[in-house]
Order: C-alpha cells, then sequence, then structure tokens
C-alpha cells in the first residue's frame, strides 16, 4: 500500500486533533462539558461511551457541523477550514439504497472530487487511485458490485476509503463496529490499526464497546453523560475514574483479556442480593449508563 | 404520422424524453419523486393562469414551477420534506382550479395541460424549448459530482463542506426548468411519470451511473416514440401510453433485478472474473 498522507509530519508530537474545553448545550441541556482530549499522528483512539453519552455530538464539533458554547478545536494546530481536506469522515448511519446504480469504486471515487462542480471524465490517474485505495481497504473483489447491495463489512471497507482517499490527516469513524459481525468487526479494526501505524494518520474511533477495539488502541477517551476521561486503558478504565465519571460507585473487572465495566453495588441495593444476581454478567450499557 | 405538421412534435417530444431521462436519474437517485409530482403540478396551474390573462402557457409554466421549486425548498428547510411539498401540490391545484374556472375554454384546455396533445406543438415552441433543455443538462452536468454526493450520503456531503440545502435547491429548479417544457408536450401528471419510470427501471439493469443515464434516456426516448405513433393512430391521448409504458419497464426492471438476484452467488461470479482478468 502506498503512503496515505501527503507528507509524513515532521513533528509528530503536534496532535491532529486537539479540544480544548468544549461545551455543548442543546434544547437548553448541557449535552458536553469541559471536553478536552487530543490524538497525535499515528495514534488510535477509541472515543468509548453507551448510547447518548455524546459520542456523535463530539464528532459534529470536530467537523463543524456543530458550534459549540464554549472550548475550541483545533486541526493541526489551527483553526478547522470549512471545506476540510485533512479530515475524513464515516459517519454512524450509512444507509445506502440497496438499487442504486452505484459501483464501490464509484463512491470512492466521490472522496476524490464529490464536493467540487463539474463531471469527473475517467481518466487512467483516477482509476489508479481508486484502485490503489481498494486495495489498501482490501475491497477490490467487490469494486465493481453495487455498493448498496454489500454486507455491512464491505460498506464499511469502502466507506474508509471514500474517507482516505483525499489523504486526510484525521480520521473519524462514529461506531464503525455496529452492525458488523465478530469476524468483519476484528477486520475492521485490524484494517484501522495498519492505517495509523503504518501511515500516520491520526483515528478517532468511537464505539459503545470497549472490547472490540481494545487490542488496538492506544488511548481510549471514556465519554458519559457529556464528560470525558482520557489516558491510556490501564489510566481510564479502572474502578476510580470511571466511578468518578458515572457519578456513581461502577466496578473494572478485568476478565481472560477482557474489561467489564458494571455497576458497582449502589447504597440503596441490597450487597447481598447484588452478588446474587451476578454483576458480572451486566456489562456497562444495561446498568451504569443513562 | 410523420406528415409536416408532426415533425415538431416528434423534436419536442425528443428532447423532453432526453431531459426527462437525465434528469429522472436523479429525480429517483434522490428520492424526490414527490417533489417531481408538484412541480408539475404547479406549472399545470401556472400554465391555466397565463392562458386566462392571455400571456404566453411556457411562460407562465416557468414562472409558477420555480415558484413551486422555491416553496417546497424553503418549506422543507425548516420542516419535513413531503409534508411541504404536499402543501406545495395542495396549493398549486387549488390555484389552478380557480384560474380554470374563470377560463371560457375550460375543458380542452385542462385535458391537453394534463395529459399532453399530440398535434399541440407549434413552431414557436419549439425554440424556446431548445434552450430550456440545453440549460437543463448544462446544470446537470454541471452538478453532477455534487448531485450524486448529496444523493447518496448527504449527512458525510454537509460534514464536507458541501451546502445540501443549496444543492437541494439547484435541483428542484432544474426540475421545474425541465417540466416547463415538457408539459406543453406530454401533460404535467405524465411528465412525472416520464421523470420516474425509465430512470427507475434502468436502475435495474446497470451498476454504473453514468450508463444507468443513458438507458434511461433510450428508455424515456423509446417511450415517447412509441407513445406518439400509438396515440396518433389510435387518438388515444399521448400521456396514456407514457404511463403504461414506463411503468412496463419499471415492471420489466424490477423483474430482471429478481431474475438476477435469484442466480446464485451472484457476486462470487463477480469475484472469478476480477481474479481472471
Ligand atoms: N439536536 C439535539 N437537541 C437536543 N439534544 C440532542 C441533540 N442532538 C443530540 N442530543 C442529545 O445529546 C446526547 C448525546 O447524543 P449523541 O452525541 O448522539 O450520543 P452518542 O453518539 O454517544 O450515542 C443525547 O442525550 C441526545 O439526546
Ligand atoms: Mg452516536
Amino acid at each position: 500500500m502506498a503512503d496515505l498522507t501527503e507528507s509524513t509530519s515532521a513533528d509528530s508530537r503536534t496532535p491532529i486533533l486537539e479540544l480544548d474545553g468544549i461545551g455543548v448545550w442543546l434544547s437548553g441541556r448541557e449535552i458536553l462539558h469541559d471536553v478536552k482530549f487530543e490524538v497525535r499522528p499515528g495514534e488510535l483512539v477509541g472515543l468509548i461511551g453507551s448510547n447518548g453519552a455524546g459520542k456523535t455530538t463530539i464528532f459534529r464539533v470536530i467537523l463543524g457541523l456543530l458550534t459549540p458554547s464554549s472550548g475550541r478545536v483545533l486541526i493541526v494546530g489551527g483553526p478547522r477550514p470549512r471545506r476540510n481536506r485533512s479530515v475524513g469522515y464515516v459517519p454512524q448511519k450509512i444507509a445506502l439504497d440497496p438499487d442504486m446504480p452505484l459501483r464501490s469504486r464509484d463512491l470512492v471515487a466521490l472522496g476524490l472530487d464529490g464536493h467540487k462542480l463539474g463531471v469527473s471524465l475517467p481518466s487512467r490517474r483516477r482509476r489508479e487511485m481508486v484502485d490503489e485505495m481498494l486495495h489498501a481497504v482490501d475491497a477490490m473483489p467487490f469494486a465493481n458490485a453495487r455498493v448498496g447491495s454489500l454486507s455491512g463489512g464491505e460498506q464499511q471497507r469502502v466507506m474508509i476509503a471514500h474517507a482516505l482517499i483525499s489523504r486526510p490527516k484525521l480520521l473519524l469513524l462514529d461506531e464503525p463496529l455496529a452492525n458488523l459481525d465478530l469476524r468483519s468487526e476484528q477486520e475492521v479494526v485490524e484494517l484501522l490499526a495498519e492505517i495509523a501505524k503504518e501511515h500516520g494518520v491520526a483515528v478517532l474511533i468511537s464505539a459503545h464497546d470497549l472490547n472490540p477495539v481494545l487490542p488496538v488502541v492506544d488511548r481510549v477517551v471514556y465519554v458519559a453523560h457529556g464528560h470525558v476521561a482520557s489516558g491510556t486503558t490501564d489510566e481510564v478504565v479502572t474502578t476510580d475514574v470511571l466511578s468518578q465519571l458515572y457519578g456513581h460507585n461502577v466496578d473494572v473487572i478485568r476478565l481472560h483479556g477482557r474489561i467489564l465495566v458494571v455497576a458497582g453495588p449502589s447504597p440503596r441495593a441490597d450487597p447481598a442480593l447484588m452478588e446474587q444476581l451476578g454483576r458480572l454478567s451486566n456489562p456497562v450499557d444495561d446498568t451504569v449508563a443513562v | 404520422m410523420f406528415a409536416g405538421f408532426m415533425i415538431n412534435t416528434w423534436i419536442v417530444a425528443s428532447i423532453v424524453a432526453i431531459v426527462a431521462g437525465v434528469v429522472g436519474f436523479f429525480v429517483v437517485l434522490r428520492g424526490s419523486s414527490f417533489a417531481a409530482h408538484a412541480i408539475p403540478n404547479a406549472s399545470f396551474a401556472g400554465a391555466a393562469g397565463a392562458n386566462l390573462v392571455g400571456a404566453s402557457s411556457i411562460g407562465g409554466l416557468l414562472v409558477f414551477a420555480v415558484a413551486g421549486a422555491l416553496g417546497i425548498a424553503l418549506l422543507s428547510k425548516r420542516g419535513r420534506r413531503d409534508v411541504a411539498t404536499a402543501l406545495a401540490i395542495v396549493l398549486m391545484l387549488a390555484l389552478g382550479a380557480l384560474f380554470l374556472s374563470f377560463s371560457t375554454e375550460y375543458a380542452a384546455e385542462t385535458y391537453s395541460l394534463l395529459f399532453g396533445e399530440v398535434l399541440g406543438v407549434s413552431s414557436s415552441e419549439l425554440a424556446p424549448t431548445v434552450v430550456l433543455a440545453l440549460l437543463a443538462v448544462a446544470a446537470v452536468a454541471t452538478f453532477w459530482r455534487l448531485l450524486l454526493l448529496t444523493s447518496v450520503m448527504p449527512e458525510l456531503a454537509e460534514a464536507r463542506g458541501v451546502h445540501i440545502y443549496r444543492v437541494e435547491l439547484v435541483f428542484l429548479l432544474i426540475v421545474a426548468l425541465v417540466t416547463s417544457l415538457s408539459v406543453p408536450v406530454v401533460g404535467a401528471l405524465l411528465m412525472f411519470s416520464l421523470m420516474i419510470g425509465p430512470p427507475a427501471a434502468a436502475r435495474s439493469f446497470t451498476t454504473n451511473p453514468f450508463v444507468a443515464v443513458v438507458l434511461a434516456v433510450s428508455l424515456a426516448l423509446t417511450t415517447v416514440w412509441i407513445a406518439i405513433a400509438v396515440s396518433y393512430m389510435t387518438t388515444w391521448p399521448i400521456g396514456f401510453f407514457v404511463g403504461v409504458l414506463g411503468a412496463a419497464f419499471f415492471l420489466t426492471g424490477r423483474a430482471f433485478a429478481a431474475w438476477r438476484g435469484n442466480r446464485a452467488h451472484p457476486r462470487a461470479a463477480r469475484h472469478s472474473q476480477v481474479v481472471a482478468a
């Protein structure tokens, strides 16, 4: 796979993405509070939180679709220009019409110049760029297939190729593992790790479950009720930090390389009963969140 | 049916078919069928109004179609697009009914505006039709990539800095333009079927967007040519045949898609072709 970035950053410690004290209020409700984290070149950062935690809102702020009421977003050290070619984005919901006459390669090509006026005439150079990108995400076998009729994992690869073909320095993926089977989940995670490691792209990926991304993330940003805690998994995913983030007792249990975040005994609950209910079987989404 | 007085009809109908195929491809892709139904309704009211005050009917068509497009775009910025579109239809039909009630040539006029008229094309209508058609095709070519991107993934287009609302407005104006040049020939109600039937059918036969447009144009041309010929021979309205043929092509396309989908492992077959190449 060819080099995906236009030029390798001189100083690899300069963050590609920097959020500083972001606050968001929507319909009189505080959705994000003092959100602060950064992503550096070649880093894969997991944005972890249950439904409604504020992950998509964070992406919308980064993309400039939502103006925060406080704080600032810096991309490659500067403010975000309106047509930012240095940010690639894969939205949470991609509902592609299965009957639509559009091949995977057409969708990837739209990543190159879909925002411009005029018709793109087929050229060898364009074709090569698209092919190279389809190769990179291992989507060549379905390059000419109707993109809407592909499986979730296949569509996810095509979407990643679409986002990467403009050679962004930052790649944002909103819940790319939702609705994927276990195998495609693992394949997509490995692909993202490769993009970050080998090509120096800063990757921010949101997920409601920490475990699928656990093997590849450098750091995590944990989101709960619009508050975040960021750092390495060992720093953030601990009983103390998460209990403080959620505002009540949370137990973090490491089991066979997996991390389970479960509701701890609340003052009102009978501790003996909690034991009987088997806390291990309750993942965070069912008990702690919302 | 190839007599001198029919030549204009053949030319104008062919132009209508070409633009209906090109624009209809995006009408179907964007899921704008309802708007493509509303705007011809608006233009119908415009023609009725123009007729009443003795103005050129193509002028009236254009003014009302554009007003309808702007109305739908403005209303749907705030609320749901289908509701905005429905409101526009209701309003325009009400106006059309009012204008027609004042008119003396009530029945014949309504009929030809709604269902089209094979013999209704005069030489003076030829030039404006050609100009509007060229404008519409040029506009689609100019916005081709933006229309594709905003149709397929509007949220993503917005994230890339595309003003999706402006693109929608441009698209509705293109539909208004196409409608204005078409209504005198195929009629308001059936211009709609020409913009939906052939492009929807074309989707089933190809995966390539360019080919889909070419195919949509070919099917639309076939539709109007057959419709004119049969309408001339039977004296039944051209709109009837346009509608029936549009539906027939669409059903054929769906049947083909179903047949293709039932073949075992179509994607595996494509894989082996790629490997062999
Ligand atoms: N436009 C809006 N107006 C009011 N509340 C909103 C709006 N958009 C999102 N929210 C609320 O913000 C919270 C975070 O939403 P979101 O960022 O989509 O969460 P996530 O992506 O983590 O599931 C939710 O409680 C949601 O209801
Ligand atoms: Mg979300």
